[in-house]
């Protein structure tokens, strides 16, 4: 709908000279004013489709999209995996002027080093959430989940997502990532199943949805998707589980054979200005990797309790990409878990 | 399909002379719509898998293998017969299945009633049907989800009868995709058994009676016959797009388990990424597919003129 939308805009505007910016990004993530702004400081026109995860989006790059977009928005290993598959085009530090506002815990990072191939766009976590007025007890494990009361069961929403769903589970048996041995996956295997009947359903892009219309009681979730599904009149508690959590971090990439590099590097540029990043942070609710955004930052999502977890907590855990002999073993639990 | 005026020579040259150059556009939509994209598909289920996405042109049989044979989560064990994928597509023709019979057990009345009414009014009555075919199936679909819900409008008004104390849990279970699939289909049952019924020639019936045939024997012998061939043509345009959907069950059904439709999506859009597997699924589909219209076209061709 977005994207109609701004098709008509294109077309009702007077023909622009300064071209033309494809993103691919994922779903409400980018606010409209925010693009509209950037058009109306440069003259091009931006052009957005979206995606629903970074698989489908690796996919239909591979697929013969590349060259028809000129950034998009791949999570931290998603970058590593597109930089390893030469998807990924790089830029001087002169071409990014703005570069020195990514905050410095975020410039040297393991997935792009120095930072060559992307800027961060937002960084949050994964785990889940748990309407309060359905259920008050304790809900800090990963078990309200994978092992949920009776109160929540069957009233479960997880992400269709295979990476995020086989970590949480693996966090939640202390087991690590991208693992070959046998009793843990088997031991995995076996708990995924166990928790499915509690589950009622799953899908990414409705598990804010479910959580305010009620269809769901709890939910995995991302902690800004939560945010905005408790300021939408959801009672809901995002938690940060004892066992662990998902962190991640979106980026902006300028990918290989864009038609549009010139824009390309304009956009990134444009949203590694504080005022933008943090518009961007308003609207999606999660934590911007730029210096100097709080004095633009809504009170409500600067003191957020989603975006700030309390002390002690157990740190999360970033995604990791797994070789192919392994990733086969964790897609074959996958398709037993939807068979 | 008339062919022109035969006997005379004149015409039997231009129709010879024309007939090729007005085929082209034809071939072309057949090659480029049809044989192409299935030989493609065929091709790419013969090759092996690049991780993440794509293939590397070696021949295998690898996917088909994945398909027939289980050998373990591990893949060390001796081979057996692979339930899962059978399984999912045992599930996927069932849920087609049923929604053929529901389109059927409702189309074929509402098809009746229409071709019954007086011709003037029998336009209204198709255009109400189609009415909701200019809305996106997709945001159909999504629609349906709001109508079902626990707190959604159905349930409500339910309650707010006093008819049921609590409401109604529809979504996300194999109700809710029928009922998806029964929504987005009916009008592919109806509109080809109206055309049958539409046709059917009422005298029959009432000669019928006249000769004391009771209501169901007119039904079964004289009836039914006659719009066979609507009823077929129903049940095929229901059954297939039925068998491949995955919006519906995605969407209403809360996608736990796989459908065909969604088993190949996730080969090509999931994290799988595995091309030549999605090829080979979408092959073996088409083969049952193939195989439900070659029984059509026999039924066909046994069915009297």
């Amino acid at each position: 709908m977005r994207k109609l939308l701004l098709t008509w805009v294109f077309l009702a505007s007077p023909a622009f000279a300064e071209g033309q910016l494809k993103v691919y990004h994922w779903f409400e993530y980018i606010p409209d004013d925010l693009v509209q702004k950037f058009e109306a400081e440069t003259g091009i026109k931006v052009t957005i489709d979206t995606y629903d995860s970074n698989e489908a989006m690796l996919a239909a790059l591979k697929a013969g999209k590349l060259g028809q977009y000129d950034v998009a928005v791949p999570a931290d290993f998603m970058v590593g995996i597109m930089a390893a598959e030469g998807m990924l085009d790089s830029f001087t530090p002169e071409e990014m002027p703005n570069l020195g506002n990514i905050e410095p815990q975020w410039l040297d990072v393991p997935f792009d080093p120095g930072r060559k191939h992307s800027i961060p766009y937002q960084w949050g976590s994964t785990s889940f959430s748990v309407n309060r007025d359905v259920y008050q007890g304790d809900i800090s494990s990963l078990a309200t989940i994978f092992d949920p009361p009776p109160e929540l069961s069957g009233k479960i929403n997880v992400l269709d997502s295979q990476n995020e769903l086989l970590i949480l589970g693996s966090l939640y048996l202390g087991i690590p990532q991208c693992t070959q041995d046998r009793e843990a996956l088997k031991a995995l295997n076996d708990m995924l199943l166990a928790a499915k009947p509690h589950w009622a359903s799953f899908g990414s892009d409705i598990a804010k949805d479910v959580l305010v219309s009620g269809d769901a009681a709890a939910g995995m979730i991302y902690n800004g998707f939560s945010a905005k599904a408790r300021a939408e009149g959801a009672n809901v508690e995002y938690v940060y589980p004892k066992e662990g959590h998902v962190v991640w971090m979106d980026n902006v990439v300028l990918l290989k054979d864009a038609p549009n590099r010139e824009n390309a590097l304009k956009f990134m540029n444009f949203l590694l200005e504080p005022e933008n990043a943090a518009a961007v942070t308003n609207y999606a609710a999660y934590t911007s990797g730029v210096i100097g955004v709080d004095p633009f930052l809504d009170e409500a999502i600067k003191t957020s309790p989603e975006n700030n977890p309390p002390e002690g907590i157990t740190p999360g855990v970033f995604a990791q990409a797994c070789d192919e002999e392994t990733q086969r073993l964790y897609d074959a639990i996958w398709t037993n878990l939807k068979k | 399909m008339a062919g022109p005026g035969r006997g005379t020579g004149s015409g039997d040259a231009t129709y010879r002379a024309l007939v090729r150059p007005l085929l082209i556009p034809s071939w072309l939509v057949i090659g480029i719509l049809m044989v192409l994209p299935v030989a493609l598909m065929a091709v790419y289920s013969f090759l092996t898998k690049e991780f993440r996405g794509g293939v590397i042109w070696d021949f295998t049989l690898a996917a088909y293998d994945q398909f027939f044979l289980d050998r373990g989560l591990f893949g060390d064990e001796p081979p057996r017969i692979e339930w899962t994928y059978i399984t999912i597509f045992w599930r996927s023709i069932w849920q087609a299945v049923l929604a053929t019979l529901l389109c059927l057990l409702i189309g074929f009345p509402t098809a009746w009633f229409i071709a019954t009414r007086p011709a003037r009014t029998r336009g209204i009555w198709l255009f109400l049907v189609t009415i909701p075919y200019w809305v996106n199936l997709l945001i159909r679909t999504v629609s349906l989800r709001f109508l079902l819900r626990d707190q959604g409008p159905m349930n409500e008004a339910l309650m707010s009868l006093g008819l049921i104390s609590s409401p109604i849990s529809i979504i996300n279970t194999n109700l809710a995709v029928q009922i998806g699939l029964f929504y987005s289909y009916l009008p592919f049952m109806v509109l080809p058994i109206y055309a049958a019924v539409e046709r059917y020639n009422f005298a029959l019936s009432e000669a019928a009676a006249d000769l004391y045939a009771s209501r169901w024997a007119t039904l079964r012998e004289i009836v039914l016959p006659v719009v066979k061939p609507g009823i077929i043509a129903g049940c095929i345009l229901v059954f297939i797009p039925s068998l491949g959907a995955f919006l519906a069950p995605d969407l209403l059904g809360g996608a736990k388990t796989f459908m065909i439709g969604s088993l190949i999506d996730e080969q090509f859009r999931g994290s799988q990424g595995n091309w030549p597997f999605g090829a080979a699924v979408a092959m073996i589909l088409m083969t049952l597919v193939l195989i439900v219209l070659l029984v059509y076209a026999r039924a066909q061709g046994r069915a009297p003129r």
